[in-house]
């Protein structure tokens, strides 16, 4: 889980600060879109690592959660919980709809099959695909909704990444915990300002 | 807790204890008792419980007890959802009863994991830890005479450190407040106490690997660090032993795997 989550969320940063070039100009994320399609050895090794740690990140992920539903064997009638997090104990069911986000997204803005915001999709402009797509509210409501979840699942993972690999102790656990809480807001907050900034007209 | 007449307090409780015989379906019982001092341990209300049963012939509740000073790790009552009840860093032997609110409802349960069937009642069999322990859980030594105790330099913070995993009592309360039944505290402790002595060194590697893999085959479930076991802890034992685990597993995994076969390869020079 550490592994593959330390892939994904390095990713998600990559993607993030990809993203915000949609506020400097329509040419500037356009030629970056380019320049990541030119270098093909580039895309595809990414996108390969990507599949695979995301493939493996979901399987162990299930395999975790049921060995674990079943090891607690029901648990006691009268539950009390002293300290588990909100993210910590939520972390199948935020993953699950991020999931079901991720496939929506490429769906929507890599393979183009469903055409929501009624946008016609000239190659190669990405900037006015993300604004016809964002125009639709209901997807640009579903993308903020999953990146707040993105964030919880982040702020629980980012930390445990440092404490699997055992390189988390008392004195930093309170730290790593707000360096993780941190970084997911950066994360969540990079990627809703693109929907955001369209709903409320700051991108045309 | 003494009143001001010089009496000592005592509270009526309504208690839901778990009913159970080994292999079938368990349920709650109610009953209500009286004039139970506030300086009674839990242990000790639990013992008034059971003689207010044999005198109205019934069955008594089966639990777990020794020292009763909080030392031995026997006791494992689930109080109110909680092992060991709500005072942190303390077993169900030292809690007392002024903890507790006059006509409150007490439900009283067995630890909860599969890894740990339900023997009867309250009572629990926690022999998947003594397979752990046999596992790995210890130093070989050659019996007899006891050596020279300054033969072996320790220095005093690898001491401090071994001792504050050393003070793991095996009760099992971090499985059943874990919200996976996760043994991973009670692991990381012993490994952590005989891990860092120098006279653990030379099992290091093969404790770990050997340790884990009898936990994973008892059916304890995974670490996904919720931090219920070090809150829930009666010797309040810290989510850094389970870390240090972490990398003792990774350090022996890689050193199993790259470990030398002492021969040449086929074909090579």
């Amino acid at each position: 889980m550490a592994l593959t989550g330390l892939v994904l969320a390095g990713f998600v940063l990559g993607h993030m600060t990809g993203n915000l070039l949609m506020f400097k100009s329509s040419e500037a994320i356009n030629a970056y879109a380019a320049w990541l399609h030119a270098n093909k050895g580039l895309l595809w090794g990414a996108r390969t690592v990507l599949i695979l740690s995301t493939f493996a990140h979901i399987w162990v992920g299930i395999q975790l959660a049921l060995e674990n539903r079943a090891a607690r064997d029901g648990g006691p009638a009268d539950d009390a919980t002293r300290r588990a997090t909100i993210a910590s104990r939520t972390m199948p069911y935020s993953g699950v709809v991020i999931l079901g986000f991720a496939i929506f997204h490429l769906l929507h803005f890599t393979f183009r099959t469903i055409a929501l915001g009624g946008a016609t999709f000239a190659e190669g402009d990405v900037y006015k695909m993300l604004i016809a797509g964002f125009s639709c509210k209901p997807v640009a409501y579903f993308y903020i909704i999953s990146m707040l979840l993105l964030c919880l699942h982040l702020s629980h993972g980012v930390s445990s990444v440092f404490q699997t690999l055992g390189l988390r102790n008392e004195r930093w656990r309170s730290r790593l915990d707000g360096l993780a809480l941190a970084y997911a807001w950066i994360i969540a907050l990079g990627f809703i300002s693109i929907p955001l900034a369209v709903l409320t007209g700051c991108l045309k | 807790m003494v009143q001001d007449n010089g009496k000592e307090q005592t509270l009526a409780l309504k208690l839901r204890v778990w009913r159970q015989r080994r292999g079938q379906p368990g349920a709650f019982e109610e009953h209500s008792l009286a004039a139970v001092p506030t300086s009674a341990s839990f242990l000790e209300m639990m013992d008034m419980l059971n003689e207010q049963l044999i005198k109205a012939g019934k069955d008594t509740f089966a639990f777990d007890h020794d020292c009763r000073e909080g030392i031995c790790g026997m006791c494992s009552m689930t109080i109110n959802g909680m092992p060991h009840g709500p005072i942190p860093g303390v077993t169900t032997c030292q809690l007392h009863m002024r903890n507790f609110r006059d006509g409150e409802t007490i439900t009283v349960e067995p630890w909860r994991a599969r890894a740990f069937p339900v023997l009867k009642d309250l009572a629990v069999d926690r022999s998947g830890f003594d397979k752990v322990i046999q596992s790995g859980g210890f130093i070989t030594v050659r019996t007899g005479s006891a050596p020279e105790a300054n033969n072996i330099p320790v220095p005093k913070p690898v001491a401090d450190e071994a001792m504050d995993a050393a003070e793991c009592i095996g009760c099992g309360a971090c499985v059943a407040s874990c919200k996976n039944g996760s043994a991973m505290l009670f692991v990381g402790a012993k490994i952590n106490h005989l891990n860092i002595l120098p006279q653990g060194q030379a099992e290091r590697d093969r404790r770990t690997l050997s340790m884990v893999k009898t936990m994973d085959e008892a059916g304890f479930g995974n670490c996904s660090n919720y931090g219920e076991c070090q809150a829930h802890c009666p010797k309040s034992i810290t989510l850094d032993v389970i870390a240090k685990l972490n990398r003792d597993y990774l350090r022996a995994r890689v050193k199993e795997f790259f470990s030398s076969t002492g021969k040449p390869s086929k074909g090579g020079d």
